[in-house]
């Protein structure tokens, strides 16, 4: 059994590095805004889902367009990733304007209604101007980064297979371990930064010194969605197909990334997705084998849930979130 | 000139009446003293000013301004910066990012420099964590700059909290019972700090303090609340020596006591 565990293992790591990457930059968004707010924004997925609706639509529009194929493909993925990552940002900050902040000092569960109604809204106004534009709502975007790359893994020792993968695999990881690291360079040197730190410890004294609280709340809904809405198109350009509908269980399983790595604690929430995205794949692949038969890959998210659960009953802070006393 | 100027506040929460048509004002370059009884309404006062409560009525001026209905935010912006009694330090953020929080609204860096990475916005952020450094050195805190806030000493967050809120490069600072908790050498130690301190970041001081000692020794006016009325107010020698501060600190039988002996009375207030 172990050996089959081993065989897949090159292929079970790239594939669950690329869903982890996804997970880990989404979970980015759900941690940010509670850190800040103590709110778990569930409208975030629906940002990402937006943002690779905008990415793919921006991708087909300019595949359209006869100059656009003289543009190396890296030039223009990196175009349409910045105009995606700043429209959802714009998103994001309009939503926390029009429906988080007139209800701020309102009982917690209010807001999390309200996040749940905006996840149906931009599902269903995704899904119209799709239908509007394209005269359907399951989209496929162009296939871009699509050479197929193997590593010969069965060189280095006859325990393993050979993994292969997409182009488009490289990308994703390296642009999502990008945003990371400049995530983390923006919240721990930056001025901004350090006012979103001094806002989600204490509102009250930071507006005291001088810190616009508001402003800075809108900054980080910016931040964080526009990582997600980035992440968005990393994703439709990964797995190809998108509906209106993946926003829900990948913002899910996004944000049980980010309690499992400790919610409101950043470089946790980045642990967390990256862990759940390689089990999701380790479970995927060995499910079945590990059981001998009875539970296949479907089993896959029981199998990555019931480890959340086990962690949580250990240390329900999460991995890297510290043991707080409720503010009374 | 001066620097606030506080006219008839009066702030009810409900039935309750905290602070009752107080006046009161602050100098420009001056040491001023708010002294009372625990529960006289001196925090609510430093609320008030610093725009956390709005007064049910009254006016309050800085530099001839008024402040009424401005967020803190806002009201920190127009000079006006303070500490906590219960010290209020981001506990979790190291020593010089405190200090680097009250700096914020001289940092003139938008969100789109930061994204750049401009130069100009490097520097910036460098030359803000020099400024910091300094006024730790000025406080003694130097070596402590990347130790996390809530590590250090009570009288080192103490002092913490002071030079997190001159870093904001107030004209008025408030000081909420810098001194409590203190020992005898750490009160000294402040004492001379706050004796210093407003000439040398040209600040004026009005605090709230228990200790009279450090009170009559630094203030050069003060005034004193209870149950929510300004009930005296003048130099250090006249409110040593006014009965009502003597009645208010250590009920009627203190004031008897006070007129047959001149002496006792200052003894006790001391």
């Amino acid at each position: 059994m172990l050996q089959e565990l081993l065989f897949s293992l090159p292929q079970v790591l790239i594939d669950g590095l690329a869903l982890g990457a996804i997970y880990a930059v989404v979970a980015l968004g759900y941690t940010m805004v509670y850190g800040i707010l103590q709110l778990i924004n569930f409208a975030h997925g629906e940002i990402f889902m937006t943002g690779a609706f905008i990415g793919t639509g921006f991708f087909i529009m300019l595949m359209g367009m006869s100059w656009a194929a003289a543009i190396p493909q890296l030039l223009l993925f990196i175009i349409v990733i910045l105009i995606t990552a700043s429209f959802t940002g714009l998103i994001g900050v309009g939503m926390e304007r029009v429906a988080y902040r007139p209800l701020r000092g309102a009982p917690r569960l209010i807001p999390l209604i309200t996040a749940i109604g905006i996840s149906f809204i931009l599902q269903d106004v995704i899904r119209f101007i799709a239908e509007l534009t394209t005269g359907r709502y399951i989209l496929t975007g162009p296939s871009l980064f699509s050479d197929q790359i193997t590593i010969s893994f069965s060189s280095i020792s006859s325990w393993f297979n050979n993994a292969s993968f997409k182009t488009s695999f490289l990308i994703v990881l390296i642009t999502a371990i990008l945003l990371m690291v400049a995530l983390d360079y923006f919240v721990n040197r930056t001025k901004w930064g350090t006012a979103i730190r001094a806002v989600s410890l204490d509102r009250e004294t930071a507006s005291l010194m001088s810190i616009n609280v508001n402003k800075v709340i809108s900054t980080t809904f910016f931040v964080g969605s526009a990582l997600g809405g980035a992440t968005g198109v990393l994703f439709a350009m990964q797995y190809g197909t998108i509906d209106p509908y993946i926003g829900f269980i990948l913002g899910l399983k996004a944000f049980i990334a980010a309690v499992l790595g400790g919610i409101g604690n950043i470089r946790g929430a980045m642990l967390g997705g990256i862990l759940l995205g390689v089990m999701e794949m380790f479970a995927a692949a060995n499910l079945s084998v590990l059981t001998g038969g009875i539970f296949g890959a479907e089993y896959k998210d029981v199998f990555a849930f019931a480890i959340l659960i086990i962690v949580l009953i250990f240390r329900p802070e999460g991995l890297l979130g510290k043991p707080t006393a409720e503010k009374v | 000139m001066p620097i606030l100027e506080v006219t008839n506040v009066t702030k009810e929460f409900g039935g309750l009446t905290a602070n009752k048509d107080i006046t009161l004002s602050v100098q420009e370059g001056s040491i001023t003293a708010v002294i009372g009884p625990n529960g006289a309404g001196k925090t609510t006062f430093f609320n008030l000013v610093t725009g956390v409560y709005q007064p049910t009525s009254g006016e309050i001026l800085v530099e001839g301004k008024s402040v009424v209905g401005l967020k803190p935010d806002e009201v920190a912006k127009r000079g006006i910066s303070r500490t906590f009694q219960n010290i209020r330090l981001f506990g979790e953020m190291t020593v010089i990012e405190n200090v680097l929080v009250g700096m914020h609204k001289h940092l003139k860096t938008g969100l789109l420099g930061i994204l750049l990475n401009l130069p100009s916005t490097r520097h910036e952020e460098i030359e803000a964590e020099k400024e910091a450094y300094r006024l730790l050195e000025y406080f003694d805190l130097a070596e402590l700059l990347n130790e996390k806030a809530k590590n250090l000493s009570y009288g080192a967050q103490r002092k913490l909290e002071i030079a997190r809120a001159l870093a904001t490069k107030p004209k008025l600072i408030l000081l909420d019972e810098p001194a409590a908790g203190m020992n005898p050498k750490e009160t000294k130690e402040l004492t001379d700090i706050i004796k210093k301190m407003g000439e040398e970041f040209g600040v004026s001081i009005l605090l709230i303090e228990h200790d009279m000692k450090l009170v009559m020794e630094i203030s050069e006016h003060i005034y004193v609340l209870d149950h929510g009325e300004k009930i005296a107010e003048g130099n250090p020698d006249d409110i040593r020596t006014n009965p009502k501060v003597i009645e208010a600190y250590l009920g009627s039988g203190a004031v008897q006591l006070g007129q047959r002996s001149e002496t006792n009375a200052n003894t006790t207030v001391e």
